[in-house]
């Protein structure tokens, strides 16, 4: 049975991809199997668990919870799209890495979107503030402590890399 | 699972948008799809149609005014939820919107998708039904408004008809010497609540001269309970408990994985006590009373 395909152009990490779905595509699905975006992870597909999360015009969103042509003419930011150009972690990222902020993996991609737009909009934010910010998001095995430091470390680095060179933040 | 199949269009008008719908007996409107999509993965509703309203113009809007607040059908509860005016205006809608969810899922879904959505484990539904506000929706036959009172018809069942679309939901400003509070149990916060109950409490003097509790996750569709007469002007603990009674012989808790009814029926009586002694606080700090 063929279902009706829709041509849709997506702007993931700032490059288009002309794709045909059908409608029923999930976000999720798109970036994972008709573009290769498989830093994108799908845990629940119900909206629960959060692996899911990418920024939809910077803000978080899950992409379970959104059809692929629904997003079309939108900007999408995967992990993928997290890194700095020179291809060297994102603070995010680098801040996960120094404080231990994942064992497998598998919530990861999750977190550093939402971590991402919660610091851009909160750059100082207390651990009250972290834990809040991540509190849509479900991690199985790290447990919580080590990320919610690394949303504080997130939050430093990418205060120094806005600081003028040698200058206070 | 995924989706069943299903036709898609997104119009970028609302006479397209009601065509669309008036062409399908099975058609449904997606707005955030913060409900709806999971929905549709359980495969709990399989619609052969989706209208996506997200491109229509002039629906995102938060109009505050000295009679009450109006939120368009496709502003997202976290715009909702930041705008100072309608938490200087209408207070209790604020306090409920921090509860609804999580940021993430607050930054797609809309306020007024899930006032029609019409869950009772909700807190907006709970929330309009108690300050007594409306909803409009354009249809085939034009505009209408829809009381709270006629909006809520059963579990998950709002009195909209499948070819009429929601544009706007209106809450009513907090009256003179009137407070508010809002406070919810939750496994986690963000999660539907296990029990949540907002009371608003009118004070003359340190007298209450009304107060009105609204309750959530206790029965199957947004319940409000009138205690002004439990309560006989004052708030002590024979006439909070009073108050509690007369919410529980209303309410219909029921057992769920998360929760069984007597701790539903006691989280209930706790709360009611609890929030409707800082709803009259917060009535007589705005009246300017002393304390
Ligand atoms: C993990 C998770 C946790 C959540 N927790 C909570 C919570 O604690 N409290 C809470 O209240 N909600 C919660 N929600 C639901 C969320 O608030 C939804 O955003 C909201 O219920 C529906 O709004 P929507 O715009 O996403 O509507 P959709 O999902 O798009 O639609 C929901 C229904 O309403 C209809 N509809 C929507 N808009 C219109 C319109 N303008 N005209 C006519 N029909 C319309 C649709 O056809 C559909 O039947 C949660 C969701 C998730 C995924
Ligand atoms: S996979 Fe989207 S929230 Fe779990
Ligand atoms: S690192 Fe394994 S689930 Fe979070």
């Amino acid at each position: 049975m063929s279902e009706n395909q829709h041509e849709i152009r997506l702007t993931v990490n700032g490059t288009d991809h002309d794709v045909a779905v059908p409608a029923r595509r999930l976000l999720s699905d798109a970036l994972r199997h008709d573009l290769g975006f498989t830093g994108t992870h799908v845990g629940c597909e119900h909206g629960v668990c959060g692996a899911c999360t990418v920024l939809v015009d910077g803000q978080p969103m899950r992409s379970c919870l959104m059809f692929a042509v629904s997003a079309a003419g939108h900007d999408i930011t995967t992990v993928e799209g997290l890194a700095r150009p020179d291809g060297e972690l994102g603070p995010v990222q680098q801040a996960f890495r120094e404080c231990h902020g994942l064992q497998c993996g598998f919530c990861t991609p999750g977190f550093l979107t939402t971590i991402t737009a919660g610091i851009a909009e909160n750059p100082e934010p207390t651990e009250d503030e972290a834990r809040d910010m991540i509190a849509g998001n479900l991690c199985r095995c790290t447990g919580y402590q080590n990320i919610v430091k690394a949303v504080c470390r997130a939050a430093e680095l990418a205060r120094d890399d806005r600081a003028p060179e040698g200058g206070a933040a | 699972m995924k989706p069943a199949p299903f036709d898609y269009v997104r119009p970028g008008t609302l006479e397209e948008a009601l065509q669309a719908l008036a062409g399908h007996p099975e058609a449904k409107v997606l707005a955030g799809g913060q409900s709806l999509v999971p929905l549709l993965s359980m495969r709990l509703a399989a619609p052969a149609v989706l209208v996506d309203i997200n491109e229509l113009p002039d629906l995102d809007h938060v109009r505050v005014d000295a009679e009450g607040v109006r939120v368009g059908a496709l502003a997202r509860h976290a715009r909702v939820l930041a705008d100072a005016d309608v938490a200087r205006v209408q207070p209790l809608v604020t306090k409920a919107l921090a509860n609804v969810a999580h940021a993430t899922i607050r930054n797609r879904g809309t306020t007024v998708g899930s006032l029609v959505h019409a869950d009772a484990a909700a807190e907006m539904p709970m929330v309009l039904q108690l300050l007594g506000g409306s909803v409009d929706v354009v249809g085939p036959a034009g505009r209408r408004t829809i009381p709270v009172e006629e909006l809520y018809v059963g579990p998950l069942e709002s009195s909209l008809h499948h070819d009429e679309i929601a544009v706007e939901a209106f809450f009513p400003a907090l009256a003179a010497d009137t407070g508010v509070a809002f406070e919810e149990i939750a496994r986690r916060h963000g999660d539907y609540a296990m029990c949540g109950v907002a009371a608003v409490v009118t004070v003359d003097g340190d007298r209450v001269v009304a107060a009105k509790a609204g309750y959530l996750s206790v029965s199957d569709i947004p319940a409000v309970v009138d205690l002004t007469e439990a309560l006989g002007g004052e708030l002590r603990d024979a006439s909070l408990a009073r108050a509690a009674e007369a919410a529980l012989a209303v309410l219909e808790p029921e057992t769920d994985i998360h929760a069984t009814a007597d701790y539903r029926a006691h989280l209930a009586t706790v709360l009611t006590a609890r929030v409707v002694t800082a709803a009259y606080e917060d009535a007589r700090t705005r009246a300017g009373g002393s304390k």
